[in-house]
């Protein structure tokens, strides 16, 4: 007590690499006992894993046919084409981190510009035009498979059912009886049925709706189906974030003489949609893995391919592998949109109220 | 009395006459809010609306420009009668700047952003402009230096003298305050009445909803006193608080001024 200065600092705690694993996994005693019990746990199973992995495990079978996984039926000599349409989006992925912090630049305004180009650009140059194209020969939908359908599939189905779902949840909060009815019948139908019985309908009912000399491929089909499936969910999702903006924000939206579409456009629908962030990503998650289901329309992505790889004479038995390394695939792009998402919130959260 | 009405020489006053409320009603499902309520304004009067809670003060400012909607009774602001025509009511809502209680502000806009929006989406100036005038209002509420910030890091009165910027970036005619100073700490409320009273001797019509009678007293033109859905007595504010003529009015002062 004999020098007491003016500023109180906080009590000292214990504090290096062994104050925090006395205080944190070794104290009072039952923690101890679980701390010891854990690390046996993770020791036996991290051993059996690594052993596997890099010494039973045989890759052969993965990277013999990593391009078979990846792109599937793709021919070869057009291979070119998927990588150029992953540099674009690996192009603009970086230019938007770049100038992720540069709000008010017109940079930003042509990023998001070129984002939407970008879908139509990399369409052109997966598919082709003309049989007889010298240059890029079509390469028909129905031959898309692995790792690529995978992506084409889940990247469509997001961005369509996207605003898709915004329209379903205002029109579902519509003052307008018909339209407020027929949203909500869509959604609750949509949602009252598997995704699976969704699939087949959009490869049976829809071309029932289309003239007859339109023939969409089983691909195209099929993206309908997860389309409209998923906007029912992300229109739900969607409805929670519109309930929350309290009244207030109508209220002086309206008195500072915004018309409704401005009101939804400027004030509601940003709030509304940065609460459901979470939500919204775990609906577009769970359609990544929801694509696996194309298999029963007949179409190969990537663990339908998978499939098929393991049933190859000279790999046979090597099941593992395979999928061990498809669940790979699945993992890093699921935890790339979680993580995305978590950037996202964080990046929209200042100055939350 | 109705010929009166008719007489061409009123058309002359109503110019000045900036809103006029005939016999206003409104009903919340059974329950009759407003009951018929008088009131007419002239350019550049300022006039205090107090009652009891529940007397339905804040809901008939509120039909003035529609945020709620009356069902009987005509109102007319700047000679544009407020019908079911959403032009009209957009109409009127771009001359009205409205205060609230719980300052109701943008959240996920900047301060400066929340001033701008209407400007530049609704009046379409360019951005610019927007932003010149939204920094010279931001100067005048004094939170010039709060501009990139966001409206929830900022205190309740700031927070309140921002929404004040917010609805006069609109350029209103007429400025409507719903009992402003309600949810503020108390040594915030005099930052905010203060803008008020500047902006008071600026010219603009105001309606304030308020319990603040030392406002009332040193600012208003006329006080309205509302109870149970009508208005019961209005005067100066010398007049209204030396000899206010009705019961109710009587025991309201009494309860309010005894503190």
């Amino acid at each position: 007590m004999s020098e007491q200065s003016d500023v109180q600092m906080p009590p000292r705690v214990e504090v290096g690499v062994l104050g925090w694993l006395t205080k944190n996994l070794f104290s009072p005693w039952y923690n101890a006992l679980l701390t010891v019990i854990s690390l046996g746990f993770i020791f036996f199973i991290g051993r059996v894993i690594l052993l596997w992995a890099f010494r039973s495990a045989r890759w052969e079978v993965v990277t013999t046919n990593l391009k078979v996984l990846l792109i599937g039926r793709y021919p070869s000599a057009e291979s070119w084409r998927v990588l150029a349409s992953l540099a674009v989006v690996i192009l603009l992925a970086a230019l938007t981190w770049v100038f992720r912090k540069a709000k008010d630049s017109p940079i930003r305004r042509w990023l998001v510009l070129a984002w939407i180009v970008s879908f139509p650009v990399i369409g052109i140059l997966l598919r082709g035009f003309g049989v007889e194209n010298p240059f890029m020969p079509e390469v028909s939908a129905e031959v898309w498979s692995g790792l690529l359908l995978t992506l084409v599939l889940a990247i469509v189905g997001i961005v369509a059912s996207f605003p898709l779902g915004v329209l379903l949840a205002l029109g579902r909060r519509s003052r307008l009886p018909v339209v407020k009815i027929l949203c909500t019948i869509y959604i609750e139908a949509i949602r009252g049925v598997p995704l699976i019985s969704v699939l087949f309908m959009s490869q049976l009912m829809l071309p029932l709706f289309l003239p007859p000399h339109i023939r969409l491929a089983t691909v195209m089909r099929a993206m309908t189906g997860i389309t409209l499936f998923s906007a029912a969910y992300t229109a739900e999702n969607i409805r929670g974030g519109l309930a929350a903006v309290p009244r207030g924000q109508y209220e002086a939206a309206g008195a500072v003489g915004l018309n409704k579409a401005l009101m939804m456009i400027l004030v509601i629908l940003p709030q509304a949609l940065r609460n459901v962030i979470p939500a919204i990503v775990g609906q577009f998650i769970s359609l990544f893995k929801d694509t696996t289901l194309v298999v029963i329309v007949g179409l190969l992505e990537l663990l339908g391919i998978a499939k098929a790889v393991t049933g190859q004479r000279q790999f046979i038995g090597l099941h593992q592998e395979v999928y061990v390394f498809v669940a790979v695939l699945f993992f890093v792009c699921c935890y790339l949109m979680s993580y995305g998402s978590r950037r996202l919130e964080k990046a929209l959260g200042v100055g939350e109220r | 009395m109705e010929s009166e009405e008719h007489m061409p020489s009123e058309s002359s006053e109503t110019a000045q006459e900036i809103i006029q409320c005939r016999d206003v009603h409104k009903w919340f499902g059974s329950f009759h809010v407003l009951r018929g309520v008088n009131l007419t304004m002239q350019k550049g009067e300022v006039i205090v609306i107090c009652g009891p809670s529940g007397s339905g003060k804040s809901t008939f400012i509120r039909t003035i420009n529609r945020l709620e909607e009356h069902q009987k009774g005509t109102i007319v602001v700047d000679g544009i009668e407020l019908t079911n025509d959403l032009r009209n009511i957009h109409a009127v809502q771009r001359e009205i700047g409205m205060v609230f209680q719980q300052f109701n502000l943008f959240p996920h806009l900047k301060v400066i952003d929340n001033v701008t929006l209407a400007p530049i989406w609704v009046r379409r100036w360019p951005k610019a402009r927007a932003v010149k005038i939204a920094e010279e209002l931001l100067t005048r509420v004094g939170i010039p230096e709060q501009a990139q910030k966001y409206p929830g890091q900022l205190s309740g009165g700031q927070q309140q003298r921002l929404a004040i910027a917010r609805a006069l970036a609109m350029q209103p005619k007429i400025m409507l305050f719903d009992e402003p100073t309600s949810a503020l700490d108390p040594e915030m409320i005099k930052e905010v009445l203060d803008v008020m009273a500047e902006l008071a001797r600026s010219g603009i019509t105001m309606i304030v909803v308020t319990h603040e009678m030392g406002f009332a007293k040193q600012v208003a033109d006329r006080i309205y006193f509302f109870d149970d859905g009508s208005m019961v007595e209005h005067n100066t504010p010398e007049e209204f608080f030396r000899n206010p003529r009705e019961e109710r009015t009587k025991k309201f002062l009494s309860q309010i001024l005894t503190h």
